[in-house]
């Protein structure tokens, strides 16, 4: 029996060798050599890639880029939570509803809701159009950081708000009336029960919404321009020049990032039950 | 002259049409021990919310010291709960269980630790206070539960069936327990429970409850003696209940036979319940019986025997120290006072 479901594994680890694991051992040896790596013989390997990367120019887009990621996810989580927290107490049939409208939009490919957004606010958009036939000044809307924060916003938010309703709605009702009945009023009962029990959500919350923030590429090219290059750009710009190796190595150094970020929330995660848990 | 300290004018409560409690009228003296019996889904859970703050009453009033309270929420009630499933915070130890509603008044940091390690102390579980709440079995849960609501100092404690979830020896104990921490720190108990026994063992008076309408309410003592109705007299503890006329004052027929009894006042010929405790009942030798019967079935309990006897068509239970063999057959016996009349409910 033992043997049996073992068996069955190896369909999955054959799967997650091929199209996991050897795919990052691939972009780990691209970063540390020079050049291709198709012919064993003529291989040789560099740190350059690294010590290119820990130059201010670099660092400077790793942090810019971190910026952003971070900014959208606070801004993600003071719009979300309170989404979250009105679905969650919304009647059973008000609910569904307000669910799909939050998910409808996620059924859209996320491309053409960033274009949807550069007509909005574009020169010739409907913001300034707007502005300009009411006689007001127009207003350079595209092409910075607020769009691209506002674009993750829009985007991500959906992974904020779903990971908190479900802490919220699994709540047991009976502990928030505990708080009531040992005095304290609802600001309180927020504070010291509602929120801390919450928090497994709003930490899948933040990992859901900061590892696409701090890696898209789509977003920061469509409505940043991108003028400030991000490592989601940087790395797109790099592969798509030829430039491999310094790809690879600006990749694995975004994992580490993602990875150090997600082992701090972790810290942070008590019970486990949040999407840290998975590391 | 008792004070009261809770009382229910009237109260109806409504849900979506479908009405839970019927006009309850029930009040509950300082330092008494109350609780409300019924059986699930009856409204005592219901009734208990309603004084707790967590329902309003779509109808009557709730009083509390005298005054109307029926809108005050909560927090601000001199009332404190503890729940059916014990609902501590598993973000919190003991000892921060316990000062959740300390913290929140604002004590002094040393009156907190006094007044939590001095409750621990009162429930038994000192040295706990660093405890996690999942390292807690059912019954330290419980207590820890109680001691979160008593730290309070409430005027009047409420509690849902709060030892439904532990085993049969452990409630014993705690019943007991419970009913001496009621009398020590002397505070006002509402008590909801659907067992029986229970509410026996522990009350001072308990409220019967059965489709949201009270049935009787009396000392635990005159609910078992007297009841007022066939559902009382059901509900606490076993009886047999057979369908009679009133011939006459004293006078009773059922089973086709006419027995004395101690009932007076019914109008001539009314129908009406007859009940009779199980171990009221006497087997006798066939001849020497009121009623001729049949063993029908034979269970042993512990202390007794629960045997069914037919005789003239009714099943009689019967509990008794002495074995009778299956089958045979025999007589029953019964004195007047052992024949309980009710009138019929409505309906």
């Amino acid at each position: 029996m033992k043997n049996k479901a073992k068996l069955l594994t190896y369909p999955y680890i054959v799967w997650m060798g091929l199209f996991i694991i050897l795919p990052v051992l691939l972009v780990f040896l691209y970063s540390i050599t020079f050049n291709e790596i198709n012919n064993i013989k003529t291989i040789s390997f560099t740190i350059n890639n690294y010590k290119m990367f820990f130059t201010p120019v670099y660092i400077q887009v790793t942090l810019r880029s971190i910026y952003l990621a971070a900014l959208s996810t606070i801004i993600c989580l003071a719009l979300g939570y309170p989404i979250a927290m009105i679905i969650a107490n919304s009647k059973m049939t008000s609910k569904s509803i307000l669910l799909l409208l939050f998910i409808l939009p996620m059924w859209m490919n996320m491309l053409l809701r960033t274009y949807a957004w550069m007509t909005i606010l574009g020169n010739n958009g409907l913001i300034n159009t707007l502005l300009a036939n009411l006689g007001l000044p127009t207003l350079n809307l595209l092409y910075n950081n607020g769009a691209v924060i506002l674009g993750m916003v829009y985007n991500f938010i959906p992974f904020m708000v779903l990971p908190i309703y479900t802490t919220l709605s699994k709540m047991d009702n009976s502990l928030i009336e505990v708080s009531e009945d040992l005095g304290a009023n609802k600001v309180q009962t927020f504070i010291k029960v509602i929120f801390p029990l919450s928090l497994p959500g709003v930490i899948s919350g933040i990992i859901m919404v900061f590892m696409p923030a701090v890696s898209s590429f789509v977003i920061p090219k469509l409505l940043g321009g991108g003028k400030d290059a991000l490592i989601g750009t940087l790395i797109e710009k790099l592969f798509s020049l030829g430039d491999w190796n310094f790809g690879s190595a600006v990749s694995i150094v975004m994992m580490f990032i993602i990875l150090l970020s997600m082992a701090v929330m972790n810290r942070f995660d008590v019970d486990k039950e949040g999407g840290a848990g998975l590391w | 002259m008792k004070k009261k300290i809770i009382e229910l004018k009237n109260i109806t409560k409504n849900f979506n049409d479908e009405t839970v409690l019927d006009n309850i009228n029930l009040y509950v003296n300082e330092n008494e021990f109350v609780t409300l019996l019924g059986p699930s889904g009856c409204g005592k859970t219901t009734t208990l919310r309603i004084i707790g703050g967590f329902e309003t009453p779509t109808e009557g009033n709730l009083f509390f010291d005298g005054k109307i309270i029926n809108d005050i929420p909560p927090y601000k009630r001199q009332i404190n709960t503890v729940f059916q499933k014990y609902a501590l915070f598993p973000h919190l130890n003991v000892f921060e269980n316990i000062a959740f509603g300390l913290k929140i008044k604002k004590l002094k940091k040393s009156e907190i630790t006094y007044k939590v390690n001095k409750i621990l102390k009162l429930v038994g579980l000192e040295n706990f206070c660093n405890r996690d709440i999942n390292s807690l079995s059912g019954g330290q849960q419980q207590r820890i539960a109680i001691a979160r609501a008593l730290v309070n100092e409430p005027k009047v404690l409420l509690l849902d069936e709060p030892l439904g979830a532990l085993d049969l020896k452990l409630r014993k104990e705690m019943q007991i327990e419970l009913k001496n921490m009621q009398k020590r720190i002397g505070i006002t108990f509402v008590y909801v429970t659907h067992d029986q026994e229970e509410a026996l063992t522990m009350s001072d008076t308990v409220a019967i409850l059965n489709e949201g309408v009270i049935q009787q309410i009396g000392t635990p003592v005159d609910i078992y003696n007297e009841p007022k109705n066939a559902f009382v007299a059901n509900f606490i503890g076993e009886s047999n209940i057979i369908d009679g006329i009133m011939l006459d004052d004293y006078k009773v027929m059922f089973c086709n036979k006419v027995f004395t009894c101690v009932d007076k006042g019914f109008s001539k010929d009314e129908n009406i319940d007859v009940v009779i405790r199980p171990e009221d009942l006497v087997i006798t030798d066939e001849n020497k019986g009121l009623l001729k019967g049949v063993i029908k079935s034979v269970i042993f309990k512990g202390v007794h025997y629960e045997m069914l006897v037919n005789a003239e068509d009714f099943e009689f239970m019967v509990h008794s120290t002495l074995k009778f063999p299956l089958g045979s057959n025999v007589g029953l016996t019964l004195t007047p006072e052992d024949i309980h009349i009710m009138k019929k409910s409505n309906n």
